[in-house]
């Protein structure tokens, strides 16, 4: 089973690596871009008998750092789910 | 006093850290590979040193703080031990959970490698009692992760509770109120960005860090 974890930078902290890419942009002379948060996609291959709780506790535990990060649990045929 | 050096592969400051250590303690540290399950007996000190643990991999600090030396080491923690993170070290504190916050990319996105100076805010923590109260020193810095980050209550607590020990005298890498280093709740474990094992020897520009190693080991 796939699963894809998205990674994000939670609000208010700032984003250095996307203002940077906000700034590139601009160079590019592409206009209306008004901001721009970079993240991470984690995909993994999981057996059927992971749970869902499963997968949460490998985000809280390690894949995302929820000091500054918020994650998304994307599973097979599901729009991703907001978790925290 | 006994002390440990935990290496991890990727560290890059492990021989400084012992070289420092032994310097002013007069002992050869034990150097701890991080995939050991148990610590030397008998440790006053574990130094958990700069580099780039892991490549840096998923997040700066994040793999080192899941490797199996992390347990006893949280466990000599809870003890009493003294724990003195440096850099990448810090970065590996703050993943365990044992000091609050996280470290991010530095503000202005570039790799900041000079000296830093730096104001001791409190002489009350083990690791600063031999400096003068409020001293400007001079300590060297090289990291992309420095920028320190915690919410607004914790920020206010650590200052609350004399818990920032050192700040920036300007703004490096765009640390919340330029906080360059800070000690946990019991006051046994520091993590800092600047490298004070790198500023011990005059002939390597200056030494600045020199008590800071002088208050730990007394």
């Amino acid at each position: 089973m796939k699963v894809r974890i998205f990674v994000t930078l939670k609000d208010g902290v700032l984003d250095p690596q996307g203002k940077a890419i906000h700034h590139a942009l601009e160079s590019l002379d592409f206009a209306g871009v008004n901001d721009v948060r970079a993240g991470k996609l984690i995909e993994l291959d999981v057996a059927p008998s992971v749970s869902r709780e499963e997968i949460d506790k490998m985000c809280d535990k390690l894949l995302a750092n929820t000091v500054i990060e918020n994650y998304e649990i994307e599973l097979p045929e599901t729009a991703p789910e907001k978790t925290s | 006093m006994q002390s440990a050096v935990i290496v991890f592969p990727g560290s890059n400051c492990d021989r400084d850290m012992a070289v420092a250590l032994e310097t002013v303690s007069g002992q050869k540290p034990h150097m701890v590979w991080h995939g050991d399950s148990e610590l030397p007996s008998g440790l006053d000190i574990i130094a958990i040193p700069g580099g780039f643990s892991y490549g840096d991999y998923l997040r700066s600090g994040a793999m080192a703080s899941r490797s199996n030396i992390i347990r006893p080491v949280i466990e000599a923690a809870g003890r009493g031990v003294r724990i003195l993170g440096v850099c990448n070290g810090f970065q590996i504190l703050t993943e365990t959970g044992l000091l609050p916050g996280a470290l991010m990319r530095n503000s202005n996105i570039h790799f900041v490698c000079k000296d830093a100076e730096l104001e001791v805010t409190s002489t009350a923590s083990i690791f600063t009692s031999g400096y003068a109260s409020n001293a400007a020193i001079s300590i060297p810095v090289a990291h992309h992760d420095g920028n320190f980050f915690a919410d607004g209550d914790t920020l206010d607590q650590l200052e609350n509770e004399d818990r920032v020990v050192f700040r920036y005298r300007n703004d490096i890498n765009g640390s919340s109120r330029n906080i360059a280093g800070i000690v946990n709740e019991a006051g046994n474990v520091l993590g800092m960005m600047p490298h004070p094992e790198r500023a011990i020897d005059k002939k390597h520009g200056g030494t600045d860090g020199l008590a800071l190693f002088e208050s730990l080991l007394r």
